[in-house]
């Protein structure tokens, strides 16, 4: 049996809906035609009454979602595309970020954002916002860049009791496979060590995980070891596994799909060189998409967000360095 | 098809006297409240703003008073008179504006933006438009629980029914067919900005036709209106007939807050019929019907200010939030902060 990332979600959303019966799914076209990615494929049928269409408000939908909340259950909301979730974006950072702040009731939602870039999904179906909800206090914002951790992260964000951005990356969805669903996992907030290595750290999240990876094993072939922290969450930041591997490999690279102005990786830079700066023995470095929108052509596309190849060009700059 | 169960003209007698007496008291109440706060704000002893219901307390009254406590209720700034209906005590809201510790908010939160979610008193946020879709989750979760009865009650002044919000929840609500009352006060201006530029329909009931909800409209300066038409908005929802728009027409009889003069609204406006204070509107009417004499509603109002002067006194003397002992954590889930505050 080979199960999908894209699969893993589905599971992990039927997973949630057969054991708590506080759990519903409400999004564009999820209902009877399963999602626009087949996320939903079947839960309406196995789940009556339970996984909803909703009418193209995002605003109101995560709106909804709050005030089910309030009332005890726990909405799964799903975006179309992350890029769509700007239009709910109110509701999200100002009325379910701030709920448990302001009035001590939590507001369990999990607002799901298929995110990122594939090949010809252009400037509006191709974002990688994390950033600007992981700015905001009050939100817990996941990256899973494994089939394991799709599905148990996905258990795990509909179980935590603040409102989590759940960003699936739609380049994984089919790409990426495995051979059974995971029994355990890493609890949300802890990092992990994807590849280990003695030479440089490369700390990457959701699909830049595996150009990391291969980059790696690119580097291997010259005689580098490089260690690949997969951050798995960006907020809550696992800061102590990124120092504890900078402490291992003295060198610092970042890699996210996301635009460069601020942002998860300028994050972590700045964590490291602020708490472990003598740790360093080269300059921390970061690489990011192009500070441009997502282009259309794959020409572009491909040249516009970080590759195997422009990582370890930037890992060969710092490991000369 | 326009479904429009409006009554402009409601028949006063058909209100048992007993339910004016009770709204009007909660009007009396929100108004002498409002005083004080307003007092208290020129005295320099509130932080931030005051926002204040004067002229809007019949409306508010009568929602608060339409609601069963096991309702929804999503208050805007003017609704201190449904916010006490409701249940609401005076101290909450003192409290709140003092910025007590011991508050519904705990100075994380000030003046307006108060409320006690579990009780159904949404505590709203300052975009226009937004808590409407929260009071429909509510009430899917509801009917999802089974639970059915329940009315969910989003007010909102005219301004907010140019926000996408507005669109997208009430849309939403009659989709879900979802028992909702939005009552939009039209007191004429948002902030300072006349209907003249906020809209273009010839009245406000025409937008529920394009929604497919019943409309009802309804003069805000007549209490006995108010409880008739928001009465019957309220049940028809809790029968089973979906969302209704209540548009009440009056005008805010003081600025968008007591920092703003309102210069900006004419003197004809003012002395029209519309400006009519509804609280000395009711005052009249309950004397002329023989309801109550002048010496009962002395004695409400002489009850009123006790009540209140005992809240404010009460809440100066409460503790102040602590920023020492706050706990900076915007999270339920204490085992996901990062805790990376500078010690």
């Amino acid at each position: 049996m080979s199960i999908t990332y894209l699969d893993a979600i589905r599971e992990a959303q039927a997973h949630a809906l057969r054991d708590d019966p506080r759990v519903f799914i409400y999004g564009q076209d999820v209902g009877a035609f399963g999602g626009a990615f087949k996320a939903t494929k079947n839960l309406a049928q196995e789940f009556p009454g339970r996984v909803l269409d909703a009418p193209i408000s995002e605003d109101a939908m995560v709106g909804l979602a709050v005030g089910a909340a309030i009332e005890g259950l726990r909405p799964i909301v799903e975006m179309q595309f992350a890029d769509f979730s700007v239009v709910g974006f109110n509701q999200i950072v100002n009325q379910a970020a701030t709920l448990f702040w302001r009035t001590q009731v939590p507001c369990p939602i999990t607002v799901r954002l298929p995110f990122g870039g594939t090949s010809g999904a252009g400037p509006f179906h191709s974002q990688t916002p994390e950033t600007i909800y992981a700015h905001y206090p009050g939100l817990v914002v996941l990256t899973p860049a494994t089939v394991e951790d799709a599905y148990s992260m996905l258990l795990e964000a509909v179980a935590i009791d603040d409102p989590v951005i759940f960003c699936e990356h739609k380049f994984l969805y089919r790409h990426l496979k495995a051979e059974k669903l995971p029994t355990e996992a890493l609890p949300v907030g802890k990092a992990r060590i994807a590849r280990e290595g003695r030479d440089l750290t490369v700390v990457a999240y959701s699909a830049m995980v595996h150009d990391a990876l291969e980059a790696a094993t690119e580097l291997s072939a010259e005689g580098w070891e490089i260690e690949v922290v997969d951050l798995r969450s960006v907020k809550p930041l696992d800061t102590d596994t990124i120092i504890a591997s900078v402490a291992r490999t003295g060198k610092l690279l970042a890699v996210g799909e996301a635009w460069p102005w601020g942002g998860v990786t300028a994050e972590v830079i700045a964590r490291v060189t602020s708490e472990g700066f003598n740790l360093l023995d080269a300059p921390p470095q970061r690489l990011n998409a192009k500070d441009t929108p997502v282009p259309f052509h794959p020409n572009l596309w491909a040249a516009h967000r970080p590759t195997v190849r422009s990582i370890a060009a930037a890992a060969r700059k710092i490991l000369r360095s | 098809m326009l479904q429009t169960a409006a009554n402009p003209h409601a028949d006063s007698r058909r209100v048992a006297g007993h339910a004016l007496t009770d709204a009007y008291r909660f009007m009396l109440r929100a108004r002498l409240l409002d005083d004080k706060f307003a007092a208290l704000y020129r005295a320099g002893k509130i932080h931030g703003g005051v926002f204040l219901g004067r002229g809007q307390e019949a409306l508010s009254a009568a929602i608060g008073v339409s609601l069963e406590k096991s309702d929804v209720f999503a208050p805007l700034i003017r609704d201190a008179a449904g916010r006490l209906a409701f249940g609401e005590t005076i101290l909450d809201a003192v409290r709140t504006y003092l910025g007590s510790a011991l508050g519904p908010m705990r100075g994380r939160d000030g003046n307006v933006h108060r409320g006690r979610p579990q009780a159904g008193l949404l505590p709203m946020i300052s975009h226009l438009g937004a808590m409407i879709s929260v009071v429909n989750g509510v009430l899917f979760a509801r009917r999802m629980k089974g639970l059915s009865s329940v009315v969910g009650v989003a007010c909102l002044g005219e301004g907010a029914t140019s926000t996408g919000s507005f669109h997208e929840a009430l849309n939403q609500a009659a989709v879900e067919k979802l028992p909702l009352v939005l009552v939009v006060a039209n007191n004429q201006f948002a902030y300072s900005t006349p209907n003249a530029r906020q809209f273009a329909c010839a009245d406000l009931t025409d937008k529920a036709a394009g929604y497919g909800v019943t409309a009802h409209s309804v003069d805000a300066t007549d209490l006995a209106a108010c409880l008739e038409t928001v009465g019957a908005a309220i049940a028809r929802a809790r029968a089973g007939h979906g969302p209704q728009l209540v548009v009440a027409e009056l005008l805010r009889l003081c600025g968008h807050g007591e920092h703003d003069d309102a210069g900006y609204i004419p003197p004809a406006l003012k002395k029209s019929a519309l400006g009519r204070d509804c609280l000395k509107v009711t005052e009249d009417f309950l004397l002329a019907q023989k309801l109550a004499d002048a010496a009962q509603l002395g004695v409400w109002r002489s009850e009123a200010i006790r009540e209140i002067e005992d809240a404010v006194a009460l809440a100066q003397r409460e503790p102040t939030p602590n920023p020492f002992t706050e706990k900076w954590s915007a999270l339920a889930s204490g085992h996901l902060d990062e805790l990376r505050e500078e010690t």
